[in-house]
């Protein structure tokens, strides 16, 4: 408790509070970079899940079996709701919906770079399915215990569906490389696509994340980039081995000692070179969210026109 | 692929429409005016898509031998599909997409309504849990009408204009061709034709309340039935087979 000296009264409360493993609710007191550094992290959430509705909904029209077709609407249709829940979850700290996604619209606030890549073949939606989604559950389990409540309770609901999810994408690789010769190619090359960006989405080594400390402090953060990461290799090397698939990694390798697989270094220059723009959708996958919210205003107008209306008539007959 | 069985023509052909309509619906994934349409959107999409493999299903039971659901959607030529022209329009605006919705949805209640009589208990239960789903889409695009219809000058436009543009299309709907006569006197299909009051009568309501006119008859286009279609389901089909044409004959 000695670095908490430094604090003031309020603060100093508050991490006591945190220490304790209570959970802040929307009314209550919390320090200003708390709130902002919740909001940056909630946001960036629920952005993830909105423009990661683009690389998977663009195949639902070709979808190869309706059966196939049905679960992946389904899945982009979680996905909108998990959004959904995530923004609700940001607006209980005082900013509305429209300011974050012009944060959004104009870069201030960022979404996962893994939907910068695009979704080229079928085998695409198994990977991104599977690995995706896992990291994604990796990530949010921890996060089940975070110290914000409508963050945590958000994340307790969003985990049964991701694991619906993961299922269903490791079901797709499954059945493909069961298939034909053509068909474990597309499944491995997907992988090989799709392996490095899953890796990059815990972020930064620990020594370099910029928003760690203080978050793993306030227990926004519950475990480290580079544990959580660790626990998805882990296990993801044992089910990519299960079904005959090759993880890209040629210096993947099982450490008895530690108890873990070590793997080979994570290209950060790619990492930034696509969080900073220059992945190969970024362009796209926001324009396509600016250009639906534009075209969308003149309903949202309408709405609050007939709202408008409607208020006045029920005034008047009052 | 040629389809002899009055029985299973007709059920493919409401299996058609079904698919047709979701995939038009599914369109606007990542797409709708806010979140919550998308979500939405997405759930009548799968309603309608589910459908379809309900009717597929059913229509490969009939047949027999290695004819599956996805036989239907993934074998078949534009000629072979008899879905109505209103489903395979493009989605156009979201004045446009939910006018499409109402118009359809107003014909679908009663629909659904009267197959649920059907003397073929298959055709029945799928159409007891069509009804249902169809009273709730009902719902939801009359709404819709109302806030387009009475909200700005300008949404009030776009839904005019949509439906003067979709209004030929409707004609369709109650269009009893002699599949549907043989199987009306067998009590298995429904008289579409005897839905046209019920229908006119909930769409003269709602758009009234939504202060837009009903729009002038001016004759109808017709042709799905019998496979003369509009150049734009060439374009879903291209799309939604592509798997299936480029890869034939494999597991996925």
């Amino acid at each position: 408790m000695s670095d908490n000296m430094s604090l003031v009264p309020n603060e100093q409360k508050f991490q006591s509070r945190i220490d304790a493993e209570e959970k802040v609710e929307p009314k209550d007191w919390m320090p200003e970079k708390y709130r902002q550094n919740l909001i940056r992290q909630i946001s960036q959430h629920a952005h993830s899940e909105v423009i990661g509705e683009q690389p998977e909904g663009n195949w639902i029209s070709r979808a190869p079996t309706l059966e196939r077709k049905a679960i992946l609407m389904a899945k982009v249709q979680d996905e909108a709701g998990h959004g959904l829940y995530l923004y609700a979850a940001a607006e209980t700290l005082g900013i509305t919906r429209d300011e974050l996604i012009d944060r959004l619209h104009t870069g201030a606030s960022k979404y996962a770079s893994i939907f910068n890549y695009p979704s080229l073949t079928w085998a695409d939606i198994g990977a991104i399915g599977w690995l995706v989604d896992s990291a994604a559950i990796v990530n949010q389990v921890s996060l089940q215990n975070t110290s914000y409540g409508p963050y945590a309770r958000a994340m307790v609901k969003i985990c049964k569906e991701e694991s619906f999810h993961q299922r269903q994408g490791y079901n797709i690789m499954m059945t493909l490389m069961q298939g034909a010769e053509l068909q474990r190619d597309m499944a491995q090359d997907a992988l090989n696509r799709w392996w490095w960006p899953s890796l990059m989405m815990f972020g930064p080594h620990d020594a370099e994340s910029a928003h760690s400390a203080q978050s793993m402090k306030w227990k926004i953060k519950r475990r480290s980039n580079d544990e959580l990461r660790q626990q998805f290799v882990d296990q993801a090397v044992q089910q990519a081995q299960a079904i005959g698939l090759v993880v890209p990694d040629p210096d993947l390798s099982w450490n008895e000692e530690r108890g873990h697989y070590d793997f080979g270094a994570i290209d950060w220059q790619e990492f930034q070179r696509v969080v900073s723009g220059n992945g190969p959708c970024n362009r796209q996958r926001l324009a396509h969210h600016v250009e639906a919210h534009t075209e969308g205003a003149w309903v949202r107008e309408a709405m609050a026109a007939f709202e408008a209306k409607r208020r006045t008539a029920r005034a008047e007959v009052a | 692929m040629k389809l002899n069985d009055p029985l299973t023509r007709y059920v493919v052909r409401l299996g058609d429409d079904a698919l047709i309509m979701g995939h038009r619906l599914s369109e606007w994934m990542s797409r709708a005016p806010f979140l919550e349409e998308d979500i939405a959107l997405s759930n009548v999409a799968l309603d309608f898509v589910g459908r379809a493999r309900l009717f597929y299903q059913y229509a490969a039971e009939l047949m027999g031998g290695e004819v599956t659901e996805d036989t239907f959607a993934y074998q078949r030529d534009v000629r072979d599909f008899t879905n109505l022209l209103l489903c395979e329009l493009p989605r156009g605006d979201f004045a446009f997409t939910l006018c499409r919705q109402f118009l359809y949805d107003a014909f679908s209640l009663p629909f659904t309504q009267a197959l649920c009589h059907s003397t073929d208990p298959q055709l029945a239960a799928i159409a007891a849990k069509a009804e249902k789903e169809s009273r709730y889409h009902l719902r939801r695009s009359s709404d819709w009408m109302l806030r387009l219809g009475d909200g700005t000058q300008e949404s009030h436009e776009r839904c005019q204009n949509a439906l003067e543009q979709l209004w030929i299309y409707t004609d369709e709907m109650f269009e009893c061709d002699d599949l549907v006569n043989d199987l009306v006197v067998a009590g298995v299909a429904v008289n579409t034709s005897s839905l046209r009051s019920t229908w006119l009568e909930t769409v003269t309501e709602t758009l009234r309340t939504a202060t837009l006119a009903v729009p002038e008859s001016q004759g109808g286009v017709t042709g799905g039935r019998v496979g003369i279609h509009t150049d734009d389901l060439g374009f879903i089909l291209a799309e939604m087979q592509f798997m299936q044409r480029a890869y034939p004959g494999l597991q996925w």
